[in-house]
């Protein structure tokens, strides 16, 4: 039933491309339907999906056999708690974009390509597939950035561009170099697990993919694409981007990197985790700094990825349950700070400078936009009663296991992600300045935006305040032959 | 009953926000404050004195992968707690109203506020107890920041950032020990710290630089007190209080000072002590000094204020300071001398009083301030002058309240204040005879402070009560009369828990 999602998804672009060019209300209804759909279907999904059952095939057909290339849809609990995130964030997104009117109908094809790829990666167990997706929804991005973007978007698109292909290289290299090492017969991961990969092979291949996987996950050095890449991307592509697209890289770390070489993951897990304890302070303090309100939040994205990276090393269930808790927890709150920066303020107020927003008193000029900031910076400092608390705490119960050192650096990334959000609340909305005469001249918070937002900020409220809802179907994840061998006891 | 209590004052706080016109809204908070103070009562009339159990206790499984419950419960030093929020609150309430033209945002902050304190004060699980210790925080942060004084951004951030650096240390802590025991129960770790099992535990499954038993059990115990220290707060630790009591909005102060100011020293009761036990005696010795240095300190630094609510900070520095003295005069001994084993019991009784007593009458005081400038937008002191002409009932008020935070005999802050001195002086001689300093200087501050506003020449015209406002503090000022004559009122139900707590910390 969750193969649909992708269906439908690349369903509603062709039925796009067939739009009315001159009808927004039509295109926007169709990519609304669209989206809603994949959500409907996702948590039909994740209702019906039994967590004990471990890996559940969806759909295995032969397809390009000489290859051992296979149509492979499968599902787990880590795959669902995904799926459910791209459905939120594309809901979301359309709500968020609801105001496009240049261009509207490639816009929205163009979004739906992204989505529909994303889908296809999240449920792909066979590499092939998986990697033709994984570039499918790569493309799009380009193209929302350079079109759609502003300040400085061709730059930001390319470079974008640039690392993700890089990145994608290097991933393929190691996977093809793995598929003939394993003899060439299959792309099917699990049967590519259970072949054990000579050490040497694994202790350059391991590093080669995850750090491939990992670009796109904003692994520090090298994150430097995400902050100018969500800065140039117009709004939607932006909370895609911080919501779904960073959560490719580390799906696909753990997923195939982290399963395919046991032995390069032993190896190389130490370094790995210092460099995700680096971007969790470095990000922070980069985001501290910043006078551009989006690169704020493009830069506490990458803060936060490093606590998805670093669950990924401990190797404890906690760790790991933490780390794709956060993924769903940092998808659905960046893209609701991008929502609110991009959508509500910018497209409104047409700066994003923190000195010249300072003199706005926005506060008082849009109460409901501060309001939501405001929870959503709760949220994504890690106060309890979010989602990003949860997550945060159960990284931080592994990193104790593992690297305690870390843990407390990780501590004081905490600290530091208090201390920008704390700078960009008040700079943003409680400066306290007294409000230009034209303040009152701001468009009204339209309603999509409204339940946008409302939607966003329930899911991490849900997930804080239940975090069964979600640690139920993820926890047994691990009991999967393919997952399980990942923990180390 | 204690959920209802919890959650009642945050679903009045959504309802209010949304609410435009005040009236309602007032009438609508009134309404929840009522409530919550008959539900309290209720408890304490309800309340088994002689029991050492838990009372009124509710658990429900949360997330079982994260040894998270939903556990709440009550002993005496909880009740305590709950009756002491359940007054200031509506206290500060009335006060905001009346003296600074609250907004239903205001309101709504505040009973969010009260749902946190009273989930401080009663969640027995980490996960649960650590949501409401920061949804406390977060509230009394934007009270700050929105109508506080001309430097209230920078004050709402040091004191948000200094609180929660200290969270975040405790946080970690408890996650190291939720690592190795794998339980966040507040009562199950403290079993495990009495009898040894966490260190043992902590050792075999966190080992870090090789560090010994010992020490690594320090540094995890060291998180925590962080965390609390700030909160209550331990010199040096205390910078960020005095800004934001003096930036906070006067009624904000009085809850600042009155109950979340005990959010620490009720960490230390209920948490660090019980689970740290070992730790706790290790350390002794510089946190004694540190409670004295607390204690003279801020006495001296009060001297030389002229800002009142700055001075009233370091009042409530300096009145804090005796409970940590106390609690920790008290943790000195560990024999079983029943002689000296009352000399403890009646050192903590004392800490318990003085936390209920130092709510109400610093609430008070602040209130007062808030009356001040109300009238005249002033709160420095030597704005004022010749009071006692201009408004007899005033100053008369604030004159009561000034000496039972001296500890006038008669008056509620002397009763703890002696308790805790009578038990320290066998327990920890030298400490509370330099304490007693700190005691003498309190009184010169606090007289000074009065002689020069109630006394000299009048320097602006000031209009006394009126009925309508006396009638805000009259609650206050017959509680320092009746705890002053019948310190039982609050002894009764505190006894056995603390009875049982002195035991506890007998080897």
């Amino acid at each position: 039933m969750l193969d649909w999602t992708i269906y439908v998804t690349f369903g509603g672009m062709f039925l796009m491309l067939f739009a009315p060019a001159r009808s927004l209300t039509a295109i926007r209804s169709l990519a609304l339907l669209t989206t809603l759909a994949g959500l409907t279907l996702a948590i039909y999904g994740f209702l019906r999906f039994d967590p004990n059952a471990g890996l559940t095939t969806i759909r295995k057909l032969s397809w390009i056999p000489t290859l051992g290339a296979q149509y492979f849809i499968a599902a787990d609990g880590i795959s669902i708690t995904l799926v459910l995130l791209t459905g939120i964030a594309a809901v979301s997104g359309v709500l968020f974009s609801w105001n496009i009117e240049h261009r509207a109908k490639e816009y929205f094809a163009f979004y739906l390509a992204l989505i529909g790829g994303v889908y296809g990666v999240f449920l792909s167990f066979d590499l092939f597939l998986l990697f033709v997706f994984y570039e499918l929804a790569i493309i799009p991005k380009y193209f929302l950035i350079a079109i759609w973007g502003s300040t400085r978007k061709e730059y930001g698109a390319m470079k974008l561009a640039i690392y993700s292909f890089v990145g994608s290289a290097m991933v393929l290299i190691g996977l093809i170099a793995a598929y003939v090492i394993a003899g060439g017969k299959t792309f099917d991961l699990n049967e590519l697990a259970n072949f054990a990969f000579p050490e040497k092979f694994q202790y350059w291949a391991f590093p080669l993919v995850f750090i491939g996987f990992g670009i796109l996950a904003g692994l520090w050095p090298f994150h430097t694409w995400a902050p100018t890449g969500h800065v140039a991307a117009p709004t939607a592509a932006s909370m895609l981007l911080a919501g779904v697209v960073m959560k490719l890289g580390a799906y696909g770390a753990l997923r195939v990197a982290m399963t395919l070489f046991p032995l390069g993951l032993q190896a190389w897990r130490h370094e790995i985790a210092v460099l995700a304890t680096i971007g969790v302070v470095y990000g922070g303090m980069v985001a501290l700094v910043q006078r551009d309100f989006k690169f704020v939040i493009g830069y506490s994205s990458v803060s936060h990825m490093g606590f998805v990276l670093l669950g990924l090393m401990t190797l404890t269930t906690i760790g790991l349950n933490g780390a794709v808790l956060q993924m769903f927890s940092h998808g659905v709150i960046a893209g609701l700070l991008f929502g609110v920066v991009g959508r509500m303020v910018y497209e409104r107020t047409h700066t994003r400078d923190l000195a010249q927003l300072e003199t706005m008193n926005l506060g008082r000029a849009m109460p409901f936009a501060a309001l939501i900031f405001v929870l959503a910076g709760l949220a994504s400092m890690g106060m309890p009663g979010f989602s990003g608390f949860v997550a945060e705490l159960q990284v931080l119960i592994g990193a104790w296991r593992m690297y305690p050192t870390l843990a407390v650096l990780c501590g004081a990334g905490i600290v530091i992600a208090v201390a920008y959000t704390l700078r960009a609340i008040h700079r943003s909305f409680y400066s306290g300045e007294p409000a230009p005469a034209n303040a009152s001249a701001l468009p009204p918070i339209s309603i999509p935006e409204r339940v946008g937002a409302v939607m966003l900020l329930a899911c991490s409220l849900a997930i804080g305040l239940y975090p069964r809802l979600l640690l139920d179907i993820i926890a047994p994840s691990w009991d999967s032959p393919l997952m399980s061998r990942l923990i180390m006891r | 009953m204690i959920t209802v209590l919890t959650l009642l004052p945050l679903l009045g706080a959504l309802v209010i926000a949304c609410i435009k016109r005040e009236s309602i809204g007032r009438a609508l908070a009134f309404l929840v404050n009522l409530i919550a103070l008959a539900i309290a009562c209720t408890l304490w009339a309800r309340f088994d004195s002689t029991s050492v159990k838990l009372q009124f206790d509710e658990r429900y499984e949360w997330a079982p992968a994260l040894g998270a419950q939903y556990f709440v419960g009550i002993d005496g030093l909880s009740l305590l707690m709950i009756l002491l929020t359940c007054l200031v609150i509506p206290f500060a309430l009335v006060a905001a109203w009346k003296f600074e033209r609250a907004s239903n945002t205001y309101t709504a902050l505040m009973l969010s506020l009260q749902s946190g304190l009273v989930g401080t004060f009663t969640a027995l699980n980490f996960f649960h107890w650590f949501i409401f210790w920061e949804l406390s925080l977060v509230p009394a942060y934007f009270l700050i920041k929105l109508w506080g004084g001309p430097m209230r951004a920078q004050a709402a951030n040091q004191f948000f950032v200094y609180t929660l650096v200290g969270s975040v240390t405790l946080l970690l802590s408890f996650l190291a020990m939720y690592w190795a025991t794998k339980t966040f129960d507040f009562i199950q770790l403290a079993e495990m710290g009495r009898s040894g099992e966490l260190t043992s535990k902590l050792m075999l499954q966190l080992g870090w630089y090789r560090l010994s038993t010992e020490s690594l059990a320090l540094v995890i115990f060291a998180g925590a007190l962080l965390g609390f220290a700030v909160k209550v707060p331990l010199f040096p630790f205390h910078t960020w209080l005095p800004a934001t009591y003096s930036e906070a909005p006067s009624a904000t102060s009085m809850v600042l000072t009155g109950v979340l100011s005990k959010m620490g020293v009720y960490g230390f009761l209920r948490i660090l002590i019980p689970i740290f036990p070992e730790q706790m005696r290790a350390m002794l010795t510089p946190l004694l000094w540190l409670s004295v240095a607390t204690i003279v300190f801020s006495a001296f630094a009060a001297f030389a204020q002229r800002d009142l609510k700055r001075m009233l900070g370091y009042s409530s520095i300096n009145h804090l300071g005796y409970c940590l003295l106390g609690i920790f005069a008290a943790m000195k001994y560990t024999g079983t001398d029943p002689t000296l084993t009352l000399e403890k019991t009646a050192a903590l009784n004392g800490v318990l009083l003085q936390v209920f007593n130092h709510g109400i009458t610093a609430a008070a005081l602040f209130c007062f301030v808030a009356m001040l400038e109300h009238r005249t937008g002033l709160k420095y002191v030597d704005s004022f002058g010749g009071l006692r002409q201009a408004a007899p009932i005033f100053c008369g008020l604030m004159g009561i309240a000034t000496f039972a935070s001296i500890g006038l005999p008669g008056l509620n802050g002397f009763v703890g204040e002696f308790l805790i001195f009578k038990g320290a002086f066998p327990l920890a001689p030298w400490e509370a005879a330099l304490a007693l300093l700190g005691l003498l200087a309190t009184a010169v501050f606090l007289i000074t402070m009065m002689q020069r506003v109630f006394h000299g020449p009048l320097q602006k015209p000031f209009v006394d009560l009126r009925p309508g406002e006396w009638m805000i503090v009259a609650p206050a000022i017959a509680l320092m009369f009746g705890l002053g004559i019948c310190p039982n009122l609050i002894l009764k139900f505190t006894n056995t828990t603390v009875a049982n707590f002195a035991a506890l910390l007998a080897n």
